[in-house]
């Protein structure tokens, strides 16, 4: 079996597992859904009140908003595996196992747990878009419909990335790992607005530490052409999400040399 | 019936809470970070249009009693009784010789109270004291706006241990009644945008304003922070106290009404 094949069998089954309790995996997706929907409607508020942020209206900070939460909604569903590497696989020993196994341990660990209802907060983002497209009058074309899905490409990239850090981390410690939370949740918070509301270091550390600006902020300014703004030529903004790809090789170097140092805990 | 079994938990929790150390540390690592991302958005809101209900200043120190404040806020139900309920352990609470509405009243208190004062003075230290030493004075926690604000605020503040603490007892029946501790999962949708947690109440929609302030969950973040930077004074903080009264009340004998009609026929799972 091929390691693609041996991915959707893993998918399957976690979907079957999963459809076991409907009621209960109803329950969380909606839970995801509203909890998020309701931190977008926070949003909306602060709108109504203050009309527009440093010149950036509604309907283009939910455009940031839609892409940033899809690329890491899609991290989180395919990635639990690494989000939960240490408690479940590094304290209890059971890493061994997956070692032990003749395929990739990164695969097995992707296909450990398929988030399905974490889906609940790509369908917000996906709604935050869709009003987001609705109010902008962009004149789209099929260059600026490629800068999105590329935007959301790199940002996958690079949340993967922060997710398999954090596993990487669990080779040394397992406690405290939450800190990671920072750069995931916190990520998606600050990279929801546009960079140029930042305080200068912060700007750089999300341009050049964790490109959170480079694959969100540029190439979106670039597609809603607020470039000028950005500082960004298009074709920078067109190339930046691809410091989300460099994120994740550099990522995956790491990840390599920490299986590298792996010694079995468990009993 | 003395007050000695619940003190005992009370003293225990705090023992057990201060050995976590090192996830306080991480914990305040993140506080610091949400609180910076926070100030600086909300400062660019600011700089667009300045006449607000409360002005930067305030939403600053809003912001920071928030992330100091953040153990207060009942997101779950007590893990303790979660666990207890989904291995059959809850039959154990119902043999100890000691009321569990109040038992686990005291144990929700001692939980908040000890988590969060922990966590209170690093993120105190840091924002009130340090910010402005570094030259980020504009960006620190201020203090009680006035002597009366800030023992206003005490009252306040201690009530919200209490209500949180009650609405914790509320899941935590919510979870032996369906017996999983998913039955819970449905809290931070009503306690994170209606404490204000989010987004300030007083910067919600001015038609919404009655409403939001007697519904339960501002009593968690909005009245004691406004009490604080003098936002509601006399009167208007009289109310918000009365507020959260009648809903610390009012949880209390919905809980003790509860739980004993679940725990007249609850099931024993477990092995």
């Amino acid at each position: 079996m091929n390691s693609l094949s041996l991915y959707f069998s893993f998918i399957r089954n976690c979907l079957r597992a999963q459809m076991l309790f409907p009621t209960a995996f109803l329950l969380r997706f909606g839970s995801q859904f509203i909890i998020t929907i309701t931190e977008f409607g926070g949003l909306y508020a602060l709108f109504m009140r203050f009309h527009h942020i440093r010149g950036w209206t509604f309907p283009e900070i939910a455009m940031f908003y839609g892409v940033v939460s899809v690329a890491f909604a899609l991290a989180d569903t395919t990635c639990r595996g690494f989000d939960m590497f240490g408690p479940q696989f590094v304290k209890t020993g059971d890493f061994d196992r997956v070692l032990l196994r003749p395929r990739p341990a990164t695969l097995q660990l992707m296909g450990f747990e398929f988030g399905f209802t974490s889906l609940g907060r790509v369908l917000q983002g996906g709604i935050a878009l869709a009003i987001a497209i609705a109010l902008l009058h962009i004149d789209w074309s099929l260059a600026k419909v490629f800068l999105v899905v590329w935007a959301m490409t790199g940002g996958f990239a690079l949340f993967f990335g922060i997710l398999l850090l954090q596993a990487t981390l669990s080779f040394w410690t397992v406690e405290s790992l939450e800190i990671v939370n920072t750069l995931t949740y916190g990520g998606i918070e600050a990279a929801q607005y546009p960079l140029d509301i930042y305080a200068n270091w912060f700007r750089k550390f999300l341009t050049f530490v964790v490109p959170l600006g480079c694959v969100i902020y540029f190439p979106i300014a670039t597609v809603l052409g607020r470039n000028d703004v950005a500082g960004v030529a298009p074709w920078l903004g067109a190339a930046a999400p691809l410091a989300g790809v460099a994120f994740l090789a550099v990522a995956f170097a790491a990840w390599r040399i920490g299986i590298g140092h792996y010694t079995s805990t468990g009993s | 019936m003395t007050a000695l079994p619940y003190l005992a938990i009370l003293r225990a929790r705090f023992v057990l809470m201060l050995q976590y150390r090192a996830a306080a540390f991480a914990g305040f690592a993140t506080q610091c970070w949400w609180g910076g991302i926070k100030i600086m958005v909300m400062a660019a809101f600011y700089a667009s249009a300045a006449r607000q209900p409360i002005d930067l200043a305030q939403v600053i120190t809003y912001t920071w009693l928030g992330q100091g404040l953040l153990g207060l806020l009942p997101w779950q139900a007590d893990a303790e009784v979660s666990e207890a309920v989904e291995t059959g352990n809850v039959a154990y609470e119902r043999l100890r010789p000691v009321d569990t509405h109040t038992l686990w009243l005291a144990r929700a208190i001692a939980a908040r109270a000890a988590n969060t004062s922990l966590r209170v003075v690093p993120m105190f230290v840091a924002a009130a004291i340090v910010l402005p030493l570094i030259g980020l004075g504009a960006w620190r926690w201020r203090m009680p706006s006035s002597p009366q604000a800030g023992t206003l605020f005490a009252i306040s503040i201690s009530l919200t241990v209490l209500l949180s603490s009650a609405f914790t007892v509320l899941l935590n029946i919510a979870v032996t009644a369906l017996k999983t501790r998913r039955a819970a999962n449905l809290a931070p949708v009503l306690v994170s945008p209606l404490s204000g947690m989010i987004v300030p109440l007083v910067l919600m929609p001015v038609w919404l304003q009655p409403f939001l302030f007697w519904q339960p969950f501002a009593g968690l973040v909005d009245i004691p922070y406004r009490i604080y930077f003098a936002n509601l004074t006399g009167m208007a903080a009289l109310a918000g106290i009365a507020a959260q009264t009648l809903w610390i009340v009012l949880f209390v004998l919905a809980g003790r009404a509860w739980m004993a009609r679940v725990m007249a026929r609850v099931d024993m799972q477990g092995s």
